[in-house]
């Protein structure tokens, strides 16, 4: 029985199989449509994610199971003072996959120990969000059709940002990526990062603070939200928060076949007119997260179509 | 001034560590737990050492196979470990740093699940033995061995 807590769970191999069945899926719905027929998805969600919670129950909706599961603590036993430990035992009599959301770090590892069925990490506080990089990296390789040999620009709140984190350390496993890191200086990747990940792979990359001075050479602009909670004053956050907001004019400097993409919500890191542009990646990226969704949910059913 | 030399006997079966850092026997008797054994300890405090100036030193009578001594590497792998049979020495003891540490150092990320969950193990992972780093198993909080970060141990 496998779980998925961190991106890096699964080998390249693995998370190429995973593709190939996503790309599946959306060619052809109807023949997984009936898949997970007398399956039941267990949604358990500390913390509320109205994304990643509907986008795992679609998932689940859609090859013909059923869901069932909470959408905060408040409405679980963990308000009693349960312990995750035996709420997924009690869960595991109930469904045959579940995936959860925990506000601490480390709560899906401690599930997917005590799970008698697997554990999909749907977020677990600042530490991993897997799914979020499966999603990313099938977007990416279904718009560019493969996912090496390209220029990346990551930008905004690289510093806390988790998804920018696994993402980073999903890509250095394919050949040639280059990554320009974008964000003002408070909010750089972190050194370990740079050192662990980038610095040990020989990857090539850059730091810049401007936005216009990446865009040429991007082939995908990874866009992120800077959040108000990350600042210790407001002051900070207003004097930052606009720095790196991507309008028409920004766009007019990109490649024809850029594509931007964003883990979403965004606030309004991205101009709402740069989503009539055909290169706004955005909302397709979010279908995507539906799609491998699917496929995962049947990986670790091990079911076969 | 008058040398004064103190005696402590031989022992038939059981440990003893040498070369312990000086002032750092009473943290030992506590991680191996020996206040919930039955057995006869001595603490030598500040005896000479030629090597070191000055050394603790503890021997422990007791069946050999009754103490875990994995954790000796993590306190400090300097430490002379002789296992004593019929009143020999049947083995000198090289120290490693264990690959996991269990309830021995506590995770200190506020944000770690450990912190509110009481019934979980903490338990920490070898993941870089040359710079001696540990990572909590489930926030990979990093944690550097060796006492040089003495505040986290969990005592």
């Amino acid at each position: 029985m496998r779980h998925l807590i961190s991106p890096l769970d699964l080998s390249v191999e693995e998370v190429d199989k995973l593709m190939d069945v996503a790309r599946d899926i959306e060619e052809n719905p109807q023949k997984y449509a009936h898949a997970c027929e007398g399956k039941t998805l267990a949604t358990l969600f500390y913390e509320p994610s109205t994304r990643t919670r509907l986008s795992h129950e679609a998932a689940m909706l859609k090859l013909g199971g059923s869901v069932l599961g909470f959408s905060s603590s408040n409405s679980s036993s963990a308000a009693k003072g349960e312990s995750v430990a035996d709420t997924i035992q009690t869960v595991a009599c109930y469904a045959d996959i579940v995936a959860m959301r925990h506000p601490k770090e480390g709560a899906a590892q401690v599930a997917s120990e005590h799970a008698p069925i697997p554990v999909i990490n749907a977020g677990d506080g600042g530490h991993q969000h897997p799914t979020q990089t499966l999603t990313d990296l099938l977007t990416i390789r279904s718009l560019k059709g493969s996912l090496g040999n390209m220029v990346i620009g990551i930008c905004g709140d690289l510093k806390f940002g988790r998804t920018v984190h696994s993402l980073v350390k999903a890509l250095v496993r394919y050949e040639n990526i280059k990554f320009i890191l974008i964000s003002p200086e408070e909010l750089r990747i972190p050194g370990y990062i740079r050192t662990d990940v980038l610095d040990k792979n020989h990857v090539d990359y850059k730091e810049v603070e401007r936005l216009e001075e990446a865009m040429p050479e991007l082939d995908i602009l990874y866009m992120t939200r800077v959040q108000k909670e990350r600042f210790f004053n407001e002051e900070d956050y207003v004097r930052m928060k606009d720095f790196y907001i991507l309008d028409t004019e920004k766009m007019s400097l990109a490649k024809e076949d850029m594509y931007v993409m964003h883990p979403l919500p965004r606030v309004n890191e991205i101009s709402v007119e740069i989503d009539k542009d055909p290169r706004a990646a955005y909302f397709r990226q979010t279908q995507y997260g539906v799609y491998i969704r699917m496929a995962l949910i049947l990986k670790l059913l091990e079911i076969e179509v | 001034m008058e040398t004064q030399t103190l005696n402590v006997g031989k022992i038939e079966e059981g440990f003893v560590l040498d070369h312990i850092q000086v002032g750092r026997s009473m943290e030992i008797y506590k991680y191996l737990h020996l206040d919930k054994l039955d057995c006869c300890v001595a603490i030598i405090k500040n005896a000479k050492s030629s090597k070191m100036g000055k050394k603790d030193i503890m021997k422990i009578a007791c069946p050999i196979e009754e103490i875990d001594l994995d954790i000796l590497g993590f306190i400090d792998h300097n430490i002379t470990v002789n296992i004593i049979k019929g009143n020999e020495i049947v083995e000198k003891k090289i120290l490693k740093l264990p690959g996991e540490l269990h309830d021995v150092i506590r995770c200190k990320n506020p944000r770690c699940i450990t912190s509110i969950e009481q019934g979980l193990e903490h338990v920490f992972v070898l993941t870089d033995e040359e710079n001696e780093i540990y990572r909590c198993k489930y926030c990979e909080e990093k944690y550097h061995g060796h006492g040089k970060k003495k505040s986290g141990l969990k005592g």
